[in-house]
């Protein structure tokens, strides 16, 4: 069955004071893969739960394909859901965990074995199928779990953390399998997750929540380059936050100054929306440039010395110390900046479009 | 795992409990089971009694007909008792726990009198009955085996209650929502997910419940009838009134064997040593 569509409206959820989903809407197209990204209580599960039918939400309407499921029980909606914790049934084997779905639905054991039989060939444990759950792996539990949820082809797969349980190499291997079995089968995916490189390397659209509501929906790019708050500019990938005081526009800029170096000439898009006084300007790592001669510009050029260098492998992290206080570039291993040592007095430099001005509080 | 890391010192501190037990315990079990086998007729002629005389077959296919009865009355009583414990918060927890408990921490006499004080045909339920109209005479309710069954049920309750709500516990509660969001009714999910599940904690209260239910005495004595006695007050009648001890001791021998039996099949089949604590 290809993925079908998923709409949420005006969803809204409390338990008692805490406001768990706050009006949350969103508008998911067939076979999109769109990740609600948030730290947890930010209401990401509770919506993911409200779809799947096992949190009723206080208000909202909730439809599949345009036929509306909130009075459904969870049973009838025909979703598939992959649990945090796998929720794999401990006093069944591989294939009877996997079977489940199919014998609710009531069909013929031939039926069953073929479809078990395919399922387990597409997560590779075709030679596990009489396993016990407790004698897996916690990849390949996570895999019997993924399998069980899409065995019936539902049109639709709910993930709540499904990898947060695992190893990181485990993980980015699991991240290419659930892409490559979600194009298989042509489903819809809504996954949750508070990881942000997963959600990043996954999605189609990612949706970052914060208190409940939904604070910025875009492709990964989107989030990546243009964060619309300060929140999702800190929360996905590494930011730079300097404080600032707003001065005036100048062509699709703002001037800006530090009050630590009030002489500094700083210029920024302005993301504030109107707001005067003071911001947050936001530069990420791998945006500054570092050279050892003084670059052929005024705008948002500062003095530095290294103060530290990180070997991560593909990358190097270098913590610098500058009047705005401490400023941390990431730079390619292999790259002309890759030499700089720790003492080193250089330059440092940013195009005013990388910079981007939010309110302080965001 | 205690026990295994033993070394002399520690040793040292089980001595005063493992004398006690050896004095107090052991031998007079040991000079017991001897003293069931001492009879100049033939070793066997107090088991030959036990296990041939119809009266006494009589008497111990109704102790374990009861005791059976009490198991299952307490699982049925039990189980919805012990998944409400395990749902609730708190507060429910702790209003449930003393329901249970409270019965059970009562003296054993004053809780019997109780009982015949509540059941007997003028007591407060026969009187009610008659009072809005549901009965003319009285229903017999106790000195006989319903009220026995009344009275173990309840002191019983906590051995089936606890271990119960020890399995549900460690039950991952996202195994039943995970069976509904395959397709399972409510129904289905228990049926096929939670009770299979908890079927340890079933095990473990029924045998626990069964086992101790064979030697019960007072209850019976209280509330049972004259003439439908069971094994504990066969062997407390042979002691006192015909002075028979070794007879009495051939009895308590045969339950005593029947309950390290069943003890040893939950232990070795049911892997219920780990709900008793004791693996």
């Amino acid at each position: 069955m290809p993925g079908a569509a998923v709409q949420i409206t005006g969803l809204n959820k409390r338990y008692g004071d805490f406001v768990a989903v706050d009006d949350v809407s969103l508008s998911i197209e067939p076979g999109e893969f769109v990740t609600l990204l948030g730290l947890s209580g930010s209401g990401k599960t509770t919506t993911l739960m409200a779809v799947a039918g096992l949190t009723e939400p206080d208000s909202g309407a909730i439809s599949i394909d345009g036929r509306d499921i909130l009075s459904l029980p969870p049973e009838k909606r025909g979703l598939g859901v992959v649990f945090q914790n796998y929720a794999l049934f401990p006093h069944l084997d591989v294939f009877d965990n996997i079977a489940f779905p199919l014998r609710m639905r009531k069909w013929a054991d031939a039926d069953i074995r073929k479809a078990v039989e395919r399922v387990l060939q597409v997560v590779s444990l075709e030679q596990f199928s009489d396993r016990r759950i407790s004698a897996l792996s916690g990849g390949q539990q996570q895999r019997v779990a993924l399998a069980r949820a899409l065995v019936f082809e539902p049109p639709v797969l709910l993930m709540d953390e499904p990898l947060g349980a695992l190893d990181r190499s485990l993980r980015d291997q699991l991240q290419t399998e659930i892409k490559r079995i979600q194009r298989e089968f042509g489903v819809t995916v809504i996954y949750v997750t508070h990881d942000q490189e997963e959600a990043l390397a996954l999605s189609d659209r990612i949706a970052v929540m914060a208190n409940g509501k939904i604070c910025q929906l875009g492709s990964p790019d989107e989030i990546y380059e243009r964060p619309n708050t300060g929140f999702v500019a800190g929360f996905v990938g590494d930011s730079n936050r300097i404080a600032v005081s707003m001065g005036n526009p100048e062509d699709q800029f703002r001037r800006v100054s530090a009050p630590a170096a009030p002489e500094l000439e700083l210029l920024a898009l302005d993301r504030t929306e109107g707001n005067s006084g003071q911001a947050v300007l936001m530069v990420r790592p791998e945006a500054i440039e570092m050279s050892g001669e003084r670059p052929d510009t005024d705008v948002n050029l500062l003095e530095a010395r290294v103060e530290l260098r990180e070997f991560l492998g593909a990358s190097i992290r270098f913590t610098l110390d500058t009047r705005l206080g401490p400023i941390h570039v990431r730079k390619g291993r292999s790259g002309p900046a890759a030499g700089f040592k720790p003492g080193n007095d250089i330059w440092i430099s940013w195009s005013p479009s990388e910079g981007a001005l939010f309110p302080p509080a965001s | 795992m205690p026990g295994k890391s033993m070394n002399w010192r520690s040793g040292a501190l089980l001595l005063p409990g493992l004398a006690f037990l050896a004095i107090l315990f052991a031998w007079p079990v040991a000079r017991l089971v001897a003293t069931s086998f001492s009879d100049s007729a033939g070793a066997f002629i107090h088991y030959q009694r036990v296990f041939l005389d119809p009266i006494y077959v009589r008497v111990i296919g109704r102790t374990l007909l009861l005791s059976t009865q009490v198991a299952v009355l307490c699982l049925l009583l039990g189980y919805p008792l012990a998944y409400q414990l395990n749902r609730s918060g708190p507060l429910g927890k702790a209003v449930i726990l003393l329901c249970v408990l409270i019965p059970f921490w009562t003296n054993l006499l004053v809780r019997s009198y109780g009982w015949i004080v509540l059941l007997n045909p003028q007591g407060i339920i026969n009187g009610l009955l008659r009072e809005i109209g549901l009965i003319d005479g009285a229903i017999p309710l106790v000195h006989n085996t319903t009220g026995v069954l009344i009275g173990m049920t309840q002191i019983m309750l906590p051995y089936m209650v606890l271990p119960l709500a020890a399995v549900m516990s460690r039950l991952d509660p996202t195994l039943p929502s995970a069976a509904r969001s395959l397709g399972a009714s409510p129904l289905a999910a228990f049926v096929r997910v939670y009770l299979p599940l908890t079927m340890p904690g079933v095990l473990a209260g029924l045998l626990l419940v069964f086992m101790l239910s064979l030697g019960f005495f007072v209850v019976p004595a209280l509330l049972g009838g004259p003439r439908d006695i069971l094994l504990a007050q066969l062997i407390e009648f042979n002691i006192n009134s015909t002075l028979n001890w070794p007879f009495a001791a051939a009895l308590s021998t045969v339950l005593l064997v029947a309950t390290i039996t069943l003890y040893w099949i939950g232990d070795r089949f049911f892997d219920l040593g780990r709900l008793w604590g004791t693996r």
